[in-house]
């Protein structure tokens, strides 16, 4: 695959991903450019999260390539691609917070290991990381002590400390209340003004909507959909119809 | 081509044996590179290691209670019952002493592992350690090995010292002087023993470390998953102890 070196996107093409005699992922592509906030929608279990942890570099796919900006992760051992992945920050369905630490040590994770900057510094950044999502007082708290919107903006926090380009958010929604929803999709708003492009996996259109300008849709293992709002409503595919009607039982999963 | 269950039962078997020894070589390799995680080992030097020692001196106190109390019931008809010190020394030190305080800490400190990283892999921690950078066989796995290299020698002699102690307090019921029963150890050990006596427990504190953690990385399914995954990681590094010393000690044998 030629990709000239200093394009700012991440990209998957052709992948199939098999887990368990099971296919999750068949031919999959996916674009996600510098400032075109994408989505991926699917059913419980479609392979969502999948597909987040493959443009990690997590899991390895069987066949198919995968680039950060313009550089390949597939078939290298990680130690290759550590330095390249570090322009993305995920946020995981449950927060991933490390429950052996303070919110603060989490928040900082990254600074302290990385080990370049003095200690009150890293405090100061990770204080102002907590402010920005609001949730400042908790920083001497163990994650075991938050509630669940509570986790997933510390989780935030966290992606934000590595100071990213991409930011993958996991389902980011599911599971809260409406002011919980409302709290999490400002944020990204606020995010994205900042500068930063964000991929979320969700099957929650309202939210979606709120904040993607692109949309994949993911049926069966395969891509049925990728395009524009506009695209997707417009869109006359019985499997893409199915997903958007509010009666399908898929919603409520 | 189909496999039989057999076969991918074998399969299975020979994958996660080669997995265990890749593991245990990358975690020994990076004993000696950096990021060296002091605070880690430390912590779980304590967990380990400290929080091991009153299971350990229970072990050794009744073991050497009841071998010395064995031993001269079986000594006594032939009034032989000065060399009960050094049969109780010599069984101890080579065999259960290792094998004893292992199997004690394979249970407490293989299940804690496995749990601990299984907890971390099914929360997606492992993955978000990743994502930040950090090598996670340096971080998760190489402390707890250094911690159980080091801790596991040290269990063990306690454990030696202490069953010791446990065979004079029932030596001294038969008459036995301190000094006598010190005297015939000797009699029964050569130096190399002691080397046995640390080799041993050096070789079952990496074995139940390097399960435990491979087991403990590879966790799936849940919180039932992580279950399932500790008490496999307890039978599996209980057994491996009992197999290894025994050709440990046909090894020693050869040197003896
Ligand atoms: N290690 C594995 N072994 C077997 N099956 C797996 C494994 N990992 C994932 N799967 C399967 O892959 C499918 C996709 O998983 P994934 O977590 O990507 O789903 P998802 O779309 O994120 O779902 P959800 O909305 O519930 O989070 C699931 O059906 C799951 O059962
Ligand atoms: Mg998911």
């Amino acid at each position: 695959m030629t990709a000239p070196a200093v394009e700012s996107c991440i990209r998957m093409e052709q992948v199939c991903y098999r887990v368990g005699g099971r296919t999750i992922l068949t031919d999959f592509d996916l674009l996600l450019e510098r400032g075109v906030n994408r989505t991926i929608l699917g059913v419980s279990g479609a392979g969502k999260t999948t597909i987040l942890k493959l443009l990690l570099g997590l899991i390895q796919p069987q066949s198919g390539h995968i680039f950060i900006n313009g550089q390949e992760i597939t078939g290298r051992p990680e130690s290759d691609y550590r330095e390249q992945r570090k322009k993305i920050a995920i946020v995981f369905q449950g927060g991933a917070l490390f429950d052996s630490m303070t919110v603060g040590e989490n928040v900082g994770y990254r600074l302290f290991e990385e080990g370049r900057l003095p200690e009150a510094e890293i405090e100061a950044i990770v204080r102002e990381k907590l402010r920005f999502v609001g949730v400042e007082p908790a920083l001497d708290l163990y994650p075991a002590e938050l509630s669940g919107g509570m986790k997933k903006r510390v989780a935030i926090a966290r992606a934000l400390a590595a100071d990213p380009d991409y930011i993958f958010f996991d389902e980011p929604t599911t599971g809260l209340d409406p002011i919980g929803v409302y709290n999490i999709v400002s944020l990204m708003r606020r995010l994205q003004e900042a500068g930063k492009t964000t991929l979320m996996v969700t099957h929650d259109l309202p939210t979606a909507f709120a904040t993607s300008q692109r949309f994949s849709l993911i049926v069966a293992s395969r891509l049925a959909f990728d395009g524009t709002e506009e695209g997707l409503k417009a869109c006359a595919l019985p499997h893409v119809r199915e997903f958007l009607q509010p009666t399908d039982a898929s919603l409520f999963v | 081509m189909r496999l039989s269950r057999i076969d991918r039962a074998a399969l299975r078997f020979f994958a996660d044996l080669q997995g265990v020894f890749l593991l245990g070589w990358q975690a020994f390799h990076r004993i000696f590179q950096r990021p060296r995680y002091y605070r880690d080992f430390a912590i779980q030097f304590d967990k380990l290691g400290f929080g091991s020692i009153t299971i350990c001196f229970l072990t050794g106190l009744f073991t050497g209670m009841v071998m010395a109390l064995q031993f001269l019931i079986q000594l006594k008809p032939f009034a032989a019952t000065s060399y009960v010190g050094g049969m109780v020394a010599v069984t101890m030190i080579k065999e259960l002493g290792p094998v004893l305080s292992s199997l004690m800490v394979a249970g407490r400190v293989g299940s804690a592992i496995t749990a601990e990283l299984g907890t971390m892999i099914v929360t997606e921690q492992v993955d978000a350690m990743r994502v930040e950078g950090t090598d996670i066989i340096q971080r998760l796995v190489t402390p707890r090995l250094k911690a159980m290299l080091l801790a596991m020698p040290l269990l063990a002699v306690m454990t030696d010292a202490v069953s010791l102690l446990g065979g004079y307090l029932m030596a001294a019921g038969y008459g036995i002087s301190p000094t006598l029963y010190l005297s015939s150890f000797t009699q029964f050990l050569f130096p190399l023993d002691y080397v046995e006596g640390l080799v041993k427990p050096l070789a079952f504190g990496g074995l139940i470390t390097m399960i435990a953690c491979y087991t403990g990385l590879n966790t799936g399914g849940g919180a039932e998953g992580v279950g399932a995954a500790a008490k496999r990681a307890v039978v599996i590094s209980s057994v491996s102890v009992l197999m290894v010393d025994f050709f440990l000690a046909k090894i020693f044998v050869v040197f003896r």
